[in-house]
């Protein structure tokens, strides 16, 4: 088959990082370089660090990118439907949108589970236990 | 047809080009003691294969394989580690008794050799030509929509059972802010 | 071997054309923004400062590059590349103008014309996710980390929408190829509007603002929020090595501003007149004069916005462009339906 539309592509992937790696290699030898070990530790606002940058973040950004797969799949369907949409009339579009209302009965359900919550205050879970503030006792 | 044959194509040269390093990238990614390095040879791996896909006219299907693979499940894989604690340097976890090693690497030959078997069973030395320009887009719809319609509506369920799997691992984040 | 020389002259003239469209982009941003914000902004370098970015990146070449002591060398120094390089690619795609015809050949004022450019053009934009979530994990420092995460969840939701808001625009063209995208564009509403994709409106909008996500400008620089990240991933970057990741930042709004001219305002179309030369000059005048008005519309608004909360940025991708274009998508499908192949039952 015809490859010559990717010729350019790898033409510019290869002069991309060429131009690149000579740019920092010729940045690398023209730049003075005199390391101190305060310059080499991990900026932290003049911090000391203390610990391993590895932190736990919430697991919500996991969900995120569960989501952007299926989203992801749906838009490649969609894409390969769009093209060819003339060829299928009714029955295509009934399909189609039998897929799409599955995939946002998806979000439906994510966004009532609080999944797309991020602002924690407003959270549905997290209202019902901290909302009713039991009365401040007075101390005798 | 002898090697010698075979190497006188140079679209086998181009398929040399692209296959070493996809099946060097795979091994590395089962032998790499260290989780990121290995999820970044899957990368090279499924870029590989995706070259291979567009090297046989298969052009939406190469992209989808850079789309949905490379930027939406490795990325997924990407921030799994991320958000766990990513060890920088090498995981003792990932260092495994050869007890462990030897079971695995007969299973992974074990399907190699059946996968093999089916497709020379199948196909033997006969020489599927290259069609003529890259397959249009429209056409795999078409194929989408005209046989394959069930299974593409049935995953769209596979894909909200993927989500609620992640709605229950999402939960459990949640208590523990409640002070 | 004449196809590989006329494709090596046109990435080179693209690689050319870039640079200097960066050069004078950052300058541009600078002064526009600092008469927003009643400054002078930088006029010394060169005539009204025209220069000064060149100034700044060369001084940005002999300025000393720091390995970080926990950097992961072979990552840390792989980031930037790899920021690079979609960006330069995207532009591959992208036609300036109309073909030129010169004897019997026509020339496409186009690098390469893909059949499912739309799709390269999402799988380009995923693959610059990785140059930031790997600057931010390689660095071995907390803020770019921080940074990354964050990033990389911005990035991928807002591609999400990105891609959705494209599917009307494929329906309505019946195509995937950037050239023809553009082609169909040409006719005209009831002769004197033109006949744009704009008329998508939703679309537009949804691709507008997410374009502002994906090239993480201002409102949704979230990434290198200064106040709270010091500067994001690239925190730990000095020297050219950063200078790379600024290059591909300012490519990328070039390419995203371009883009969405391909993909709604017509691309090259606009009023031809005169002799042959001028007919293939004013197609490139048009199409740069719409892509300089999208490019206003992102500094004007990194001018006068503020910056989003994380929470809210991420509750409005999901709860608000997301729905909004699966929404749209539907609407679009029907009336095509509609359209083409009249009502269901008869």
């Amino acid at each position: 088959m015809d490859l010559s539309a990717y010729l350019s592509i790898a033409l510019m992937a290869m002069l991309g990082t060429g131009f690149a790696v000579v740019a920092l290699w010729a940045s690398k030898r023209l730049a003075p370089n005199n390391p101190t070990p305060e310059k080499l530790a991990p900026y932290e606002s003049g911090i000391v660090p203390l610990q391993e940058p590895a932190e736990r973040f919430p697991v919500k950004f996991y969900l995120v990118a569960m989501m952007f797969v299926i989203f992801d799949v749906e838009i490649v369907f969609l894409f390969a439907w769009a093209v060819a949409m003339d060829d299928f009339g009714w029955a295509g579009i009934a399909a189609v949108g039998l897929f799409m209302l599955l995939l946002l009965e998806t979000l439906g359900y994510v966004w009532k589970r609080g999944a797309l919550d991020w602002n924690v205050a407003q959270r549905a879970r997290y209202r019902v236990v901290v909302a009713p503030e039991p009365p401040v006792e007075e101390v005798a | 047809m002898t090697i010698g044959d075979w190497l006188t194509e140079s679209a086998n040269w181009a398929f040399l080009f692209l296959a070493i390093p996809t099946f060097v990238a795979s091994v590395m990614v089962v032998s790499s003691r260290n989780v990121v390095r290995a999820v970044l040879y899957l990368v090279i791996a499924l870029g590989g294969s995706a070259a291979l896909f567009l090297m046989l006219g298969a052009e939406f299907v190469g992209w989808t394989v850079v789309l949905v693979y490379i930027g939406a499940v490795i990325i997924l894989f990407l921030i799994g580690i991320m958000i766990t604690r990513a060890p920088l340097t090498k995981s003792v976890d990932l260092s495994h008794p050869i007890s462990a090693k030897a079971p695995a690497a007969l299973l992974s030959v074990l399907l190699f050799g059946v996968v093999a078997w089916a497709v020379v069973e199948s196909f033997g030395l006969e020489t599927i030509p290259l069609p003529e320009e890259a397959t249009r887009t429209g056409e795999i719809g078409l194929s989408i929509f005209t046989s394959w319609v069930i299974p593409f509506e049935v995953v769209s369920f596979v894909l909200l059972a993927a989500l609620i799997g992640g709605i229950v691992l999402a939960r459990k984040d949640e208590p523990a802010e409640v002070p | 071997m004449d196809g590989f020389w006329l494709a090596a002259l046109k990435v080179l003239i693209a690689f050319a054309l870039l640079f200097n469209i960066v050069l004078v982009l950052v300058w541009v941003e600078r002064r526009l923004v600092a008469r927003m914000q009643n400054r002078i902004g930088p006029n010394r370098a060169g005539p009204a400062g025209m220069l000064q970015t060149l100034a700044d990146g060369l001084k940005l070449m002999f300025k000393e590059s720091i390995d970080p002591r926990r950097a992961q060398l072979g990552i840390y120094l792989a980031a930037p590349v790899l920021a690079l390089i979609p960006a330069l690619l995207i532009f591959l795609i992208i036609p300036i103008g109309a073909p030129i015809t010169i004897g019997d050949t026509t020339y496409d004022l186009q690098v390469t014309d893909l059949n499912i450019a739309v799709l390269y053009f999402l799988a380009m934009s995923s693959i610059a996710v990785y140059a930031i979530v790997l600057a931010g994990w390689s660095s071995g420092s907390k803020y770019p980390l921080l940074g990354s995460v964050r990033a990389a969840a911005q990035m991928i939701s807002y591609e999400a929408a990105l891609g959705l808001a494209l599917v009307p625009v494929i329906l309505y063209n019946r195509t995937t190829s950037l050239a023809e995208i553009v082609a169909a564009q040409g006719g005209t509403f009831f002769g004197i509007f033109p006949a744009w994709n704009i008329v998508l409106i939703p679309s537009f909008i949804v691709f507008l603002i997410a374009g502002f996500a994906e090239t993480n400008r201002a409102p949704f620089d979230l990434v290198e929020a200064e106040q709270e990240l010091v500067g994001g991933y690239h925190t730990e970057y000095s020297g050219f090595r950063f200078a790379l990741f600024f290059l591909a930042e300012y490519i990328n709004l070039f390419n995203i501003s371009a883009l969405t001219v391909v993909f709604f305002l017509g691309g090259w179309h606009g009023p031809v007149f005169g002799p042959t030369f001028l007919q293939y000059l004013l197609p490139i005048f048009w199409f740069l004069l719409k892509t300089a008005a999208v490019i206003f519309v992102f500094i004007w608004a990194r001018a006068s916005l503020p910056r989003m909360r994380y929470d809210q940025l991420m509750e409005f991708g999901w709860k608000r462009l997301i729905p909004l274009s699966l929404v749209w998508i539907m609407v679009v499908m029907v009336a095509v339906g509609l359209r083409r192949f009249g009502l269901p039952w008869s």
